[in-house]
């Protein structure tokens, strides 16, 4: 028998991660984000990490202390991020992280969002480049190698492989077979193929092999080697409902007045 | 302070969203592109595809019934039309590289004469945000923008060249802004219909390149 892929908490889940290793977090807003690995990397306090993720930030309906990619940054454990975001998306927001990278404590590696994704699923593949025409023409492609197929100019993109990925699921069996609802899929099951160990957060109890039909399963356990079932709030991060998000604000603001 | 003459932001994108075709999937960026979810389109099929996978989302989720598992690419709780489909990042990413968008509609900060735009990255700024702008710019069949005439500044935002780094190259088709509907042509920037309320003098005054004026300007249609 191989040894459980079952953790009993996120910390024996991230234990072991050293310093210096480039960290895939899974997650689109606030859908499928591992906050609860967050949590525990953050405690855990590995240094010189390299963070892949869409962008830095949490989300409008995360609780106001739940830990998000922001923590790591804060804690100085973050050496570089690979995103597709270093600014927000709305001239009224700060990034916590925009501070770190304008004043160079931080590195960044700006990336299309498609390309980010196509660079790890190639990871995942076992593909080294490819070709893409996203960016060609722009500031981010001076300076690299393009080619012309059929009369179009692509620009070349490596493969982004992950020493790990932190990523959330909805339902998995023991096996580490896992099932995303909805929008939680998102960069989720890429990151986790293009990763040498994945360490899930998972909503619902760890079910027994067999328990998802084959057909159903959207990424294999081949791909997954930890699972921590998340426990309900408040020992475990969960994101909040739009209407609870507004009476906080409301008393957040309420309270300052 | 924004110039809030012309046309209502609704009013832009109802107007762009009367170019939708039916059966057209569409990607709508963030910002003012979201309210062409909004739109009436009659008898016409209109699949709106988001970045995260979510392909044929229907309109904003009423308060109390979110599910928080749904979000389109702003982030806002969405539903789905029946014959929805999740697919993961990289396979809708696949939809956008391979030419299934008929449409993609953008938000920016400048639009050249040449069918130019920039839309990540403010002048002098390190580093910026491109999301999927430069993925969906390059690649769908039409990129239409949505932007305000002129910056808070009053400098135009249509322009002979992007003075800012670009995000595609000649690629946008149509722009509306709360002044007009101005279409990129061969020739340049052309003005097919003026807003309601605003001269064509004040247009000619707030465009910072060469514009195609036909002999009689339409009135920018209305639902």
């Amino acid at each position: 028998m191989p040894k459980s892929k079952i953790y009993e908490s996120f910390d024996a889940a991230v234990a072991d991660i050293p310093d210096n290793v480039t960290i895939g977090f899974g997650g689109f807003a606030v859908v499928g984000q591992p906050v609860n690995l967050y949590g525990a990397l953050a405690r855990q306090g590995a240094k010189g990490l390299t963070c892949v993720s869409n962008g830095t930030r949490g989300g409008a309906t995360l609780p106001e202390d739940a830990p998000t990619m922001e923590s790591l940054i804060q804690n100085d454990q973050v050496k570089k991020v690979v995103c597709a975001f270093t600014a927000p998306t709305r001239a009224s927001q700060r990034l916590v992280f925009t501070e770190y990278y304008e004043s160079g404590r931080i590195e960044a590696e700006l990336v299309p969002q498609g390309t980010l994704a196509e660079r790890m699923r190639a990871a995942g593949a076992g593909i080294p480049a490819f070709y893409t025409p996203a960016a060609v023409g722009t500031e981010l492609a001076e300076g690299r190698e393009t080619r012309v197929f059929n009369g179009r100019e692509y620009l070349l993109e490596e493969a982004l492989p992950l020493d790990y990925a932190f990523i959330r699921a909805y339902q998995a069996d023991s096996f580490g077979n896992l099932r995303f609802r909805r929008a939680q899929r998102n960069f989720n099951p890429i990151m986790a193929m293009a990763a040498k160990v994945t360490i899930v957060e998972v909503e619902e109890d760890i079910l027994p092999p067999g328990a998802i039909d084959p057909d159903d399963v959207h990424l294999s356990g081949i791909f997954v080697q930890r699972l921590v079932k998340v426990p309900p709030p408040p020992e475990g991060w969960w994101p909040m409902h739009p209407a609870e998000v507004a009476a906080r604000n409301a008393r957040l603001q309420g309270g300052t007045r | 302070m924004s110039d809030t003459r012309g046309l209502t932001r609704q009013q832009m994108c109802d107007r762009l969203a009367m170019e939708f075709e039916d059966g057209w999937i569409v990607n709508l960026g963030i910002g003012i592109p979201t309210l062409c979810s909004n739109c009436d389109f009659g008898d016409r099929q209109i699949i709106f595809h988001s970045e995260n996978g979510v392909v044929g989302y229907g309109p904003l989720a009423a308060p109390g019934k979110e599910d928080l598992h749904l979000v389109n690419a702003g982030g806002q709780h969405v539903t789905m039309n029946p014959g929805s489909a999740i697919v993961h990042h990289a396979d809708a990413f696949g939809m956008i590289r391979s030419g299934r968008i008929d449409v993609t509609v953008l938000g920016a900060y400048e639009v050249a004469e040449n069918g130019d735009f920039a839309n990540w990255k403010m002048a002098g700024q390190k580093g910026g945000g491109i999301g999927g702008a430069m993925d969906l710019a390059a690649c769908a069949k039409h990129v239409f923008v949505a932007m305000e005439q002129t910056t808070r500044r009053g400098a135009p935002r249509l322009v002979e060249r992007c003075a800012i780094p670009v995000t595609a190259k000649g690629v946008v088709d149509l722009v509306i802004t709360n002044y007009g509907l101005f279409a990129i042509t061969p020739e340049g920037m052309a003005l097919k219909e003026i807003a309601p309320g605003v001269s064509l003098d004040e247009v000619k005054a707030t465009v910072g390149c060469k514009l195609i004026v036909p002999a009689e300007v339409p009135t920018v249609k209305m639902r």
